[in-house]
């Protein structure tokens, strides 16, 4: 029998929603804006970036609301003395919540700025547009304009005027009924479809991922680049949850329990697979530019896809979670045994 | 409609969103120089470490410092009695509740790993040594560990409300209720039954949890955390330690990774009253064992579906009993449960659905807050359960996943009517991309007309 004979492969697809932006007890969000004199704009919050790019998408929202360069824009988070209330990221909610948030704040400091544009250049604030790139200008008239900087520092001299916006978002509070489970738990849904490839060594039960390409639908993306970040690190995630990952090896048994990463097993570069992924971009109803969010959802597709290709390539129903060796190899033991 | 959707997407002209502009943190992160909280370092700082159960459940007959207070560097030792509203849950925020997790344990531990005393001290090392020679007397009681044993009648009673499940509004589950889920059984030409079972799972941050709290000049209390919800830490913190909330003041914001597992609120009461019972400030971060053991996993899950299906691949019926494995104490499992109860069903339009939902106890490390609350082993369950419909009637998993898609207007079994809803866009695209051809009937469908394509 050649080395190769063992290796069986086996195709898998899934297909998912994501409900994004729970609900169920309010959850508001706050933002306040601010223009210094140095122009910038100054977005105060507290609210938490755990390495998915929070503070990034959040400028890129206030500075389009604006129309002022990103550059100009600063993030001031997370204290709970300088930024008003925030519930949390967490639940998919942040560039959903928190982006329509400033997005209220900053068009409320927009119509400011421009109140003190117009009186600068003597005329009506609604003839008055940002370029984006730092100058208040006369809507078919280029060269009557004001930069922001110099209208910032009008308004503090000058006028006495501030330029600031407050900014909210809450969807009520959901209750379940407690005996139909009627309910509204989420603001948006989101989608994925996963098609997984796999590789079982049916000697040693090892499973290689060969390949994961996935659509996913999120919305209107802030950040093209980071939502690529979330999409790669969720497969990553997902493929340490279908095939490695646990804290109770046998559970429920508590024994045998990992206290470090050469016990707990998760994917490394060895491990990541051919990766192609789509964006579609169907813009929500009540997002930021129609935002949905794509925080939670990317390790939810790949781990069943994943588990249906191993059970493609065995002939064989897996159920449970993480297939290991073990699983693979019992899998295999049970289908001789009825065969 | 569908095609006027994407017509306004093309049409949109924004500046810079849409734009992969640089994150501003990331080179900081990978140079090493962004600051997190395990940086914070304050001259006269103490060290926190924590005295935990080495079972699973027991009673605390009696603890002995005795040795403990002789290491050199050992400062003091909190204890439950010091803690002056020590039985709390995170949730009661939003009304969440019986309150039944201690800060520290009282009379029995639940939970191999529950915390029972701080040790603080003048270094890491000292706390540490302090911790080792903490003398436990522990009568161990009988635990349970699968949640349909502690669901039994017998079996060893996890929770102080004497059974070993949460309570919802009087309901000993989540109750989803749509239809005649046995009218559609009696219809159906095959039933499809199944089980499926997963593991608690670690979050495994970079960053393990962890804070540091300083009590300032002016009576406030400064505290450095990793939380991702600033304001639930400082709401229970206050709560906790009966202080008003306008003496703590929390600073975060850069965080090393949460994926759920920071919506907890364990480390900040503690350390917040260590500093100031000691007027000194006070660190307190997780090791990575304990943060792969003590800190919260995604909870085990249990999902039993049964499926009433059609000769044509139709769901007319599906019937789903779900345990989650919420470990010794609510923490967030009950809220899971109920975001799970409107999901579970899955993204499929089915008349008659019958969900019960439950959030049981056992004698694990409690489950809490993972990417995905409550709905990615409910996903997984879903489509390891379409393909063996698929594979029963004898239909492709594709066409079983299309014939039964949800579309914009569906009724949800939890009653909400679907909106911004492009499942079957979604999964066309994902076959193209794959190449996988599909047949015209079903490229021809949409999400908002059924008039197209072959379901209607």
């Amino acid at each position: 029998m050649g080395v190769n004979m063992t290796k069986v492969r086996g195709q898998g697809m899934a297909a998912i929603n994501y409900p994004t932006g729970m609900n169920l007890g309010g959850d508001p969000s706050q933002a306040l804006i601010h223009a210094s004199t140095t122009g910038n704009f100054i977005i105060s919050l507290s609210s938490t970036d755990l390495g998915q790019g929070l503070k990034t998408v959040i400028a890129q929202i206030g500075a389009e609301t604006l129309g002022v360069p990103f550059d100009t824009v600063i993030i001031d988070t997370a204290d709970t003395d300088t930024g008003p209330h925030c519930m949390g990221t967490f639940a998919s909610r942040a560039t959903h919540r928190v982006g329509n948030a400033v997005m209220m704040a900053a068009n409320e400091a927009k119509k400011a700025l421009l109140d003190v544009a117009a009186d600068e250049l003597e005329a009506s604030p609604d003839d008055l547009e940002l370029d984006g790139n730092g100058s208040i200008v006369v809507k078919g008239v280029p060269d009557r304009s004001i930069s922001v900087i110099d209208t910032a520092l009008a308004a503090h001299f000058k006028h006495g005027k501030t330029i600031a916006g407050r900014g909210i978002y809450m969807k009520p509070k959901s209750k379940v009924d407690p005996l139909t489970g009627e309910m509204d738990p989420d603001s948006t849904e989101a989608h994925a479809c996963t098609v997984a490839e796999v590789e079982v060594d049916t000697e040693t039960g090892e499973v290689k991922v060969l390949s994961l390409k996935s659509a996913y639908e999120v919305g209107q993306q802030v950040n093209p680049a980071l939502v690529e970040g979330q999409i790669v690190g969720g497969a990553l995630m997902g493929i340490g949850h279908a095939l490695y990952e646990t804290t109770n090896p046998y559970y429920p048994a508590i024994d045998h329990g990992p206290l470090n990463f050469s016990d707990y097993l998760m994917p490394g570069p060895a491990e990541l697979p051919e990766m192609e992924s789509v964006v579609l971009e169907f813009p929500s109803s009540n997002g930021p530019y129609g935002v949905k969010g794509v925080g939670e959802m990317t390790a939810n597709c790949p781990i069943p896809a994943i588990v249906n290709a191993i059970n493609n390539a065995l002939g064989v129903r897996i159920t449970t979670l993480p297939v290991t060796p073990e699983v693979v190899l019992r899998a295999l033991e049970e289908k001789a045994a009825q065969a | 409609m569908g095609a006027n959707v994407l017509e306004k997407a093309a049409e949109k002209k924004y500046r810079v969103v849409g734009q992969s502009v640089p994150r501003r943190d990331g080179m900081g992160h990978v140079t090493g120089t962004t600051k997190f909280v395990g940086d914070v370092h304050y001259p006269g700082m103490l060290h926190l470490k924590m005295v935990r159960s080495p079972v699973p459940h027991a009673k605390i007959n009696g603890i002995d410092f005795s040795e403990a207070e002789k290491v050199p560097g050992f400062v003091r030792v909190l204890t439950h009695r010091d803690v002056p509203k020590n039985i709390y849950t995170i949730l009661c925020l939003i009304g969440v509740g019986p309150d039944d997790e201690p800060v520290l344990a009282v009379d029995k531990v639940r939970y191999q790993g529950e915390p029972i005393a701080a040790i603080l001290a003048e270094t890491e090392e000292a706390a540490l040594e302090a911790v080792a020679k903490v003398k436990l007397d522990l009568e161990e009681l009988p635990a349970v560990f699968d949640v349909e044993e502690a669901l039994k009648p017998g079996a060893p009673i996890v929770a102080d409300t004497g059974v070993n499940y949460f309570i919802y509004e009087g309901h000993h589950c989540r109750r989803v209720r749509y239809g005649d889920v046995e009218a559609g059984f009696a219809q159906a030409d095959f039933i499809v039954e199944e089980t499926y079972n997963t593991k608690p799972i670690e979050h495994a941050p970079t960053e393990t949890t962890g804070c540091v709290a300083k009590p300032e000049a002016d009576g406030r209390v400064t505290v450095h955390t990793n939380t991702q919800a600033l304001y639930f830490s400082l709401d229970n913190t206050a709560l906790i330690l009966q202080v008003p909330f306008q003496k703590l003041h929390f600073v975060g914001g850069t965080v090393g990774g949460g994926f759920g597992g920071k919506v907890d609120v364990i480390t900040e009461p503690i350390t917040t009253l260590a500093a100031m019972k000691t007027g000194r400030p006070v660190k307190f971060i997780y090791s990575r064992a304990e943060e792969m053991q003590v800190s919260s996993p995604r909870s085990a899950w249990r999902l039993k579906y049964k499926d009433g299906v059609m000769k044509d691949g139709r769901i007319v019926a599906r019937q789903i009993t779900s345990y989650a494995d919420a470990g010794a104490y609510n923490r967030h499992t009950p809220y899971a449960v109920t975001k799970h109860a409107a999901n579970v069903a899955g993204p499929y339009t089915i008349p008659n659905v019958h969900i019960d939902a439950h959030c049981v106890f056992t004698n694990h490390t409690p489950g809490s807050a993972f990417r995905g609350f409550g709905v990615t082993m409910a996903s997984f369950a879903i489509e390891l359960q379409m393909d063996k419909i698929a594979a029963t009637v004898g239909l492709d998993p594709w066409t079983i996943r299309f014939i039964n898609a949800y579309r914009n207007g569906d009724v949800r079994p939890h009653r909400k009517v679907a909106e911004d809803v492009t499942f079957i866009e979604t999964m066309q695209a994902a076959a193209k991309l794959a190449g996988h051809e599909l047949p015209e009937h079903l490229l021809a469908m949409n999400s908002w007309d059924r008039n197209g394509g072959q379901h209607d």
